[in-house]
């Protein structure tokens, strides 16, 4: 009956807003359902799409249609000489979401801040294992070594003291998992025993207030008029659930929705010649790679893995798999990242030397496997065909390849078996725009048997990269991650192949619209044209 | 008829215990488990990965934890999902509404276009129309769903511009649920234009789901009525003088529908699988697709709990069919 009540109140709230004058209604045909309304338990950008971004805010953000770190609910911060204690200047004045389900008392502070990173930092915290204790982005973004402790100096001043110091942090806090919650929301709630309501109903600080979810079919949201960045041009943000990325295109054809996510590659062209969509594009912030296991012979010997890099046509790849839509990697991090080091030559394409240098090695008919995903990811669409281009080019330099592949679950498993044989083909995208979130944790010693799919430990590049991760002058920052790229490629752990391009298309009607160089998609900020 | 219908509950039994070991174990031997896909390309410490297996109680031996799972599920407690962390029983029965809703219509579809079929079929045997209807039934049987539901979507929504692309009613629409049947609450809503626009987002997805069915009962009650027009009784019936509609209608089609009654049955199973594409492709939000993403996830309390109550509802049915075909030929019902 409860929720009948809300239904009817945000029904005749909607109602309410559709009959004031041109409401504007902006309609996203998002890919999937989200898993939960609290970004903080998932790691999903599907969820993130829909809690974090429009819900809530964090101390710090990321600027749209940019990585930069601009300040949020922090107006302003100071780091120590030593870079392990910040201090946050909360802002004054910003309001929480009055819904149906809750209206706040007061604003947001200090407490706020504290509760939502404490309860997935202290495993006896009442609301650590609300959500199963699964807080995959603070444990894999390596949180809770981290962070030494969180205080609250005053009502609008947090303390954070970290284990060592650590640059990327300020990006880290803009990421979706530090959105701030509602303490005092979420004590009601757990006065009134209803704390999965907290990932059902959510309350935050951000450009839209929840409305309603109807499971797999509908989000509602309505703009948020006293959001501290100012009331959005749009009134209400509609997603509508739609799976299938054809059926996505003939929803935004048929003028069923404003934006659509993830086209499939093959429609790409066709949908650069429709006359009514505009399609923007850019470079996505990842990497789809080929990891030979360096622990395993003769992959532990540097000339095989330049020779075997040097056998791969890469640009047939790209115009194969990626149907045009992605550009050769040569780095392990792409071209939209800071401190990319352009000056890099990639290993040619080049089979008579690397046939040559085979022999030098002094490895005579090898071979090998090569692991192909069995899923599509947004690194590689097609992990199967690309296996079969390698396989055909490395048959060029007399290398016999055999290709297996696993179900999804079972390969990320047997991708961190450290006795895995031959070369994986694997990929990444970036959470936080920080070059520290591709080369420490793909290839930093500490991922060796987890993320460091090459068991790649060298000592010269993991010094270049820890030393820049404690660092915060930027400019020096970016003179060790460049210096560790020229590491990288004299020692070859990986082929790099491809960085895709991200497509979004959308209705003519759309105004300022930013493709997130992160990948997620977030409407504050846009407008729709009469 | 009592003790056929208990009879036929006693039966139920032992079913829903190979029910629910089969669920238990199906998920379990996929490979992969959830832990690993929530982790992904990130990897996960054998630390966080034990710490995370015992949270879930994945870490028991595999008969505590079919123990375990049984002893809740015979207190009613279906498990929690470990994706969205909220009751499978209540996951279920919020989508279930949609697709029994579709399945209605798609086997209404079905029956009211197949059995006339059928039977003309079967009456002007090896007529030009016999010959279209099952030629047509072949093709409507072995089209692959995906590929349909795209070009009738296509077709209709894109170039036509006659139905909706996909969902279950124009987002314009607000209401509260009452039934979770659109049709019922877009009715009660009382929202001018409401009841057309749910009626209008069921018809494509009705036909891709109901052309299978459709197919089979043709072809079924064809084949069952050209055995019973042959039987002595439905010459007597002619030489009767009874009107050729008379002995078709009655004499005839009463007899040959009881195998089309169970096909009719048989197929709940085949309009499952259906539904499982039809949902994704039409963004229909029902227990089709969420199972899929259950599976994909390794959701295994979702699969299981998902698994039961689908057995159960198929079994419920089933034994509607039964009962129904009691009623229809009362040698069964006085089977021993």
């Amino acid at each position: 009956m409860k929720t009948m009540s809300r239904l009817l109140a945000a029904t005749m709230l909607v109602a309410g807003l559709a009959s004031a004058a041109h409401a504007k209604t902006f309609v996203y045909c998002s890919e999937g359902s989200p898993e939960g309304f609290d970004p903080a338990p998932y790691a999903s950008g599907t969820t993130f799409d829909a809690s974090s971004k429009p819900v809530y805010s964090r101390l710090t953000e990321f600027e749209r249609g940019t990585t930069n770190v601009i300040p949020g609910l922090a107006e302003s911060w100071d780091i120590s000489e030593d870079g392990t204690v910040y201090t946050f200047h909360l802002r004054k004045g910003v309001k929480f979401h009055t819904t149906e389900y809750f209206t706040p008392t007061r604003d947001f502070n200090a407490d706020d801040v504290i509760f939502s990173f404490q309860r997935q930092n202290d495993k006896n915290d009442p609301w650590y294992a609300y959500a199963g204790g699964t807080w995959e982005y603070w444990t894999g973004m390596d949180m809770p070594n981290l962070v030494k402790s969180i205080e609250k100096v005053d009502d609008y001043t947090v303390k954070l003291t970290l284990t060592a110091a650590n640059a990327p942090m300020l990006a880290n806090l803009a990421m979706d998992f530090a959105s701030i919650m509602s303490k005092e929301y979420a004590d009601k709630l757990a006065a009134e025993g209803k704390q999965p309501d907290l990932n059902q109903l959510p309350i935050g600080t951000g450009p839209f207030q929840f409305v309603a979810y109807e499971k797999d079919a509908v989000i509602r949201y309505q703009a948020f008029a006293d959001y501290w960045g100012g009331k959005q041009k749009i009134d209400d943000l509609v997603f509508a659930i739609t799976p299938d990325a054809s059926v996505r295109v003939q929803k935004l054809k048929a003028g069923e929705c404003h934006l659509m996510p993830y086209p499939n590659p093959a429609d790409v062209e066709a949908l650069q010649s429709d006359d009514s969509v505009q399609l923007m594009s850019q470079a996505g912030l990842n990497i789809g790679y080929l990891a030979y296991n360096t622990m395993m012979k003769p992959f532990d010997d540097v000339r095989v893995r330049k020779a075997l890099n040097m056998a791969i046509n890469k640009q047939a790849i790209i115009d194969a798999v990626f149907q045009g839509t992605g550009q050769v990697a040569k780095n392990p991090i792409p071209p939209t990242m800071w401190s990319y080091n352009d000056n890099i030559q990639d290993d040619p394409y080049d089979p008579e030397a690397a046939k040559k240098l085979l022999a030098e090695a002094g490895v005579k008919d090898l071979s090998m496997k090569v692991w192909a995903m069995p899923v599509s990811r947004p690194y590689n669409p097609n992990a199967r065909r690309m296996a079969e281009l390698i396989q055909a080019d490395y048959a060029n330099v007399g290398v016999k390849v055999e290709i297996v592949s696993y179900e999804w679950a079972e390969y990320l498993k047997r991708s961190q078996d450290k006795e895995r044989d031959g070369a994986l083909l694997m990929g990444w995208t970036g959470d936080n725009g920080d070059p520290d979130n591709f080369l420490a944790v793909l290839l930093g010693c500490s991922g060796v048997g987890g993320s460091n799919r090459a068991n790649w430990c060298n000592e010269e590049f993991n010094a270049l990269v820890t030393k820049a991760a404690a660092v915060s002058d930027m400019a020096e920052r970016t003179k060790l991650y460049e210096d560790a790229q020229v590491v990288f490629k004299k020692e070859a752990p990986w082929a790099t192949i491809a960085h895709s391009t991200t497509y979004v298309p959308m209705s003519k009607a759309v105004i300022d619209y930013k493709v997130d160089p992160l990948g997620s998609h977030r409407f504050d900020g846009v407008d729709l044209a009469e | 008829m009592f003790g056929f219908i208990l009879r036929r509950l006693g039966l139920l039994i032992p079913t829903f215990i190979g029910v629910s070991l089969v669920a238990f174990f199906f998920i379990r031997l996929l490979p992969g488990d959830p832990v690993l896909l929530l982790a992904g390309e990130r990897g996960i410490s054998p630390e966080r990965y034990a710490e995370l297996m015992h949270r879930f109680g994945f870490d028991l031996p595999l008969w505590k934890q079919f123990i375990y799972y049984f002893t809740d599920l015979m207190h009613g407690d279906f498990g929690t999902s470990i994706s969205t962390k909220k009751p499978i029983f209540n996951e279920f029965f919020t989508l279930f509404p949609a697709t029994l809703e579709l399945s209605i219509c798609a086997v209404i579809f079905a029956v009211v276009l197949g059995v006339p079929a059928g039977v003309i079929a079967a009456v002007k045997r090896n007529s030009w129309f016999d010959h279209t209807a099952m030629a047509t039934a072949l093709v409507g049987y072995s089209m692959p769903i995906f590929w349909w539901a795209l070009l009738l979507i296509i077709v209709f929504s894109g170039i036509l511009g006659w139905t909706p692309v996909s969902g279950r009613i124009s987002l314009m629409f607000f209401f509260p649920k009452v039934t979770g049947f659109m049709l019922i609450d877009s009715f009660l809503s009382g929202k001018a234009g409401a009841f057309q626009s749910a009626a209008s987002h069921l018809i494509l997805p009705t036909i891709v789901l109901g052309t299978i069915p459709l197919a089979v009962i043709a072809r079924q009650t064809r084949s069952a009525m050209l055995e019973v027009l042959g039987e002595d009784y439905i010459r007597t019936a002619k030489a009767k003088g009874l009107s050729p509609f008379r002995v078709v209608a009655v004499h005839a089609l009463r007899n040959a529908l009881i195998p089309v009654i169970t096909t009719i049955g048989l197929q709940i199973g085949v309009l499952m699988a259906g539904a499982i594409l039809t949902e994704t492709i039409f963004s229909w939000p029902g227990i089709g697709k969420w199972m899929v993403d259950s599976i994909f996830r390794r959701d295994y309390p979702a699969v299981q709990g998902g698994l039961v109550l689908i057995a159960l509802i198929v079994m419920g049915v089933n034994l509607v069919v039964d009962m129904l075909y009691g009623l229809v030929n009362p040698k069964i019902r006085h089977q021993r």
